[in-house]
């Protein structure tokens, strides 16, 4: 069973798309207990970075800036070309006033940068303890639980998957964490380790707005690069389906999720934040009208506007809109309504006050915050674990797209238990890689 | 002392009329009706005008700003003065026309927002010159950061998206237009004032003509809105502050003679991202950051939540402060000629 058109043509997800559990876990759960290493007290933070993108490479510089005593020892990415680029960039990186004063090193002989799809295994088996995740979102539940089997401390970028199957691993692999003593794994949703959300929050978890009675969030911008398939050839990489869609993420489902869950979800996290819970179910809708046109396989198969209303537990509905259109109006926001005032969280506002500095430069920076408290919990040996909250974020944005995607009222538990798994059996870069259709609202199905 | 010494008008007229004279045929019609092909400097054709950035409906004003000489920085005892603020020293600045505003998302939205690959056949040689000019990727988040659009200035865009915006508006006009140099800002905002203000000394007074901490609300305002200063510059204090061509030096001043008036001033800027100067003060500062002699250098903080490495060669992330105004020059100084952005995302 899969999402299908109802027509019952040809077009399932299924023939696409199949169902796989990459190999490699096995090997993680048997290496787990060579290298289930903590860094304690001042122990150095070895870290090992799973993709070499512009995401991880700042990642790498956050760290870098974080905390003292720390150490890149392995880098891995799908294509040589990034490592390559980034090896160039820590060089100069490593020489910075501030990370000298830390006395933080990079440390990595051309053996210790990983290319091709199975980098990521090579990195969480290194001599590596603290593992940051920053590939496209896909193949992050893969990867959560290949560090987590490993006994490897975790920095997890955002969204942390993209369909019900891989929120199921990423929840299985949470479980599994909470049952190893120490192991501290901290998620890339920034805005929780910001001070200004945090004093927000705060204040309305101290109840200056009394009771959330509605909420409502945005994240409408300008749009998102497109990498074209030609420009593989100006990174040396040979022509072929699975390489043009992992370079050119953002388009495809399967690798990103589509901008409800990977850009979106920070915004969906802030309301979730707010109110303590995830919604329980979605109506709301969307399309594909500004992108490209074209064969799926080359233009892409995600959507660039959604309008969604969540209905939480308690009657309580967030609205939330995201739209990846140039010339249009831009928003993005979180805005909530209570018994006893109102709020705007990204403002780092309450009840019409701010209660934080913000866009003033200066402040703490929340993307070297969150290494800076990661780091803290390891060495003070004060377990964190944010897989939790991550991962029902993500799937709060997964249960919009897929109210969006199909037309219908869906609900939480669809999404969680749903068979609908993006990923491609068997990857390699030989492979023919057909695109699903854009969805059709009304006509697509989750199954 | 006379710290400020503007030409003669009278001089200057009889002057350029003798040079036009010599120059041009009398009977050439172009004189007069377009500024550019008038003889630099010449007063009759020095003056207010409006341009209309072509394909669109958006125009903006430009105030001629007269040539002179004044005293750049402040005075020791001056109230809020900084270290770099010193020492005093006269500086000479050619003639040149200014914004009248700050530069708006109205105009601004012309430039970046024109999709890459719109190009028309039979595109006007102008029009070519511009699209060849590279514009910002899309942003991340919103770009107004919730600041307002229609009427609001421009902020959170980096040096190098604010220059390669004036060559964009070059292209498009043919007329030279560039970020000012940090001497003609303060040149500018003083108007042959040497008070701490252009309107004086008090504080007080600062509602009446600017946007800063103690109005504004924490957010920008429509550009225009408040009393303008003696040359008919609105916003020059306050609303954004605005970037200046100029590297930012602390201890610049201390390079210029304090005898004799330093022509054109300008610390040209290289290829590393910081810093630069930005003057005026903004919506989120207290006062004496508005004194016209108030220096500011950008830093690394303004774009710290930018996640990706390289960092955005156009966005700032930090920075909801700072916007910039244009300026054309009457006849552009040897050393500015040409000038472009040097910085890529490689750089520092």
């Amino acid at each position: 069973m899969t999402r299908e058109h109802a027509e019952g043509s040809q077009t399932t997800r299924r023939e696409f798309l199949k169902t796989t559990a990459v190999a490699g876990t096995a090997l993680a759960a048997n290496m787990s207990l060579l290298t289930n290493v903590h860094a304690a007290g001042s122990d150095t933070i070895k870290v090992g970075l799973v993709g070499c993108g512009g995401r991880g490479s700042g990642a790498v510089d956050n760290v870098l800036h974080s905390a003292p005593n720390v150490e890149i020892v392995a880098i891995g990415d799908a294509f040589k070309f990034r490592t390559d680029d980034l090896r160039r960039q820590l060089q100069k990186l490593v020489n910075k006033e501030e990370v000298k004063k830390l006395g933080n090193r990079v440390n990595l002989p051309e053996e210790r940068c990983f290319a091709g799809i199975d980098a990521y295994e090579k990195v969480i088996h290194s001599d590596a303890n603290y593992i940051i995740l920053a590939t496209t979102p896909g193949f992050r539940p893969t990867h959560l639980q290949a560090a987590v089997a490993a006994g490897k401390h975790i920095f997890t970028e955002k969204p942390v998957g993209v369909d019900g199957p891989g929120i199921r691993k990423v929840l299985a692999a949470y479980e599994e964490a909470q049952k190893r003593k120490n192991l501290c794994i901290v998620a890339g949703t920034q805005r929780r380790h910001e001070a200004g959300y945090l004093e927000t929050m705060k204040r309305i978890h101290g109840g200056e707005i009394g009771d959330i009675t509605a909420m409502r969030c945005y994240w409408n911008g300008q749009g998102i690069w497109f990498r074209d398939r030609s420009e593989l050839s100006k990174h040396g990489i040979p022509d072929s389906d699975l390489a043009y869609q992992i370079h050119n993420w953002y388009h495809f489902l399967w690798t990103c999720g589509d901008h409800i869950v990977e850009q979106h979800v920070h915004n969906l996290d802030v309301c979730n934040w707010a109110l303590g819970k995830h919604p329980v179910k979605a109506v709301g809708m969307g399309s594909r009208i500004a992108r490209p046109v074209g064969n799926p396989r080359e233009v892409g198969n995600i959507f660039d506007n959604f309008a969604i209303d969540f209905e939480y537990d308690n009657g309580v509905h967030m609205l939330s809109m995201c739209r990846q259109i140039r010339g249009c109006e831009s928003n993005v926001s979180e805005a909530l309504v209570g018994t006893k005032g109102t709020s705007r969280p990204d403002q780092y506002s309450v009840n019409g006050q701010r209660v934080a500095i913000k866009g003033r430069g200066r402040t703490v920076d929340p993307y070297v915050q969150e290494h800076t408290d990661l780091i803290e919990c390891i060495r003070s040996g004060k377990p964190i674990n944010e897989l939790k909250t991550v991962a029902e974020s993500t799937l709060t944005a997964i249960l919009g797209r897929e109210a969006a995607y199909t037309g219908k009222l869906v609900t939480w538990d669809q999404v969680l238990h749903s068979k609908e798994d993006t990923m491609p059996e068997r990857l390699s870069w030989e492979m023919s890689l057909p695109v699903a259709p854009v969805p059709v609202p009304g006509k697509t199905r989750l199954s | 002392m006379c710290r400020f010494v503007q030409y003669s008008l009278g001089w200057c007229l009889f002057l350029l009329l003798v040079l036009a004279m010599l120059w041009h045929d009398p009977a050439s019609p172009a004189r007069g009706s377009a500024p550019d092909q008038a003889p630099a400097s010449a007063p009759a054709a020095h003056k207010a005008y409006t341009e209309k950035i072509a394909g669109s409906d958006v125009k903006f004003d430009m105030v001629p700003i007269p040539g002179g000489t004044f005293v750049m920085g402040s005075p020791a005892n001056e109230a809020g003065r900084q270290a770099d603020e010193g020492p005093e020293h006269p500086v000479t600045i050619r003639p040149f026309w200014m914004g009248k505003t700050e530069v708006t998302w109205d105009e601004y939205d012309q430039y970046w927002k024109q999709e890459e690959g719109a190009k028309r056949e039979n595109q006007k040689p102008e029009d070519k010159a511009a699209d060849a000019v590279s514009r910002p990727t899309p942003p991340y988040a919103d770009e107004t950061f919730g600041h307002g659009r229609e009427g609001h200035p421009v902020l959170c865009i980096t040096h190098h998206a604010a220059m390669e915006y004036c060559r964009w508006l070059s292209a498009k006009t043919g007329k030279i237009y560039r970020l000012p140099t940090e001497a003609e800002w303060e040149y500018a905002a003083r108007a042959g004032t040497t008070t701490p203000y252009f309107f004086g000394s008090d504080p007080k007074q600062l509602g009446d003509y600017a946007w800063f901490a103690g109005n504004a609300e924490d957010v920008t305002h429509e550009v225009g809105k408040k009393k303008p200063n003696p040359w008919g510059l609105y916003d020059i204090y306050g609303n954004v502050a605005e970037w200046c061509l100029d590297t930012y030096k602390k201890d610049y001043y201390q390079s210029f003679p304090n005898d004799k008036p330093t022509l054109s001033p300008v610390l040209i800027p290289n290829a590393d991202r910081f810093p630069h100067v930005a003057r005026g003060g903004s919506w989120a500062d207290e006062p004496a950051r508005l004194r016209s002699a108030a220096r500011r250098g950008s830093d690394k903080s303004w774009i710290k939540r930018d996640p990706q490495r390289p960092q955005s060669i156009w966005w700032l992330t930090d920075a909801e402060f700072v916007g910039f105004r244009i300026v054309r020059p009457v006849e552009e100084q040897e050393n500015l000629k040409g000038l472009r952005s040097l910085t890529t995302r490689e750089s520092n």
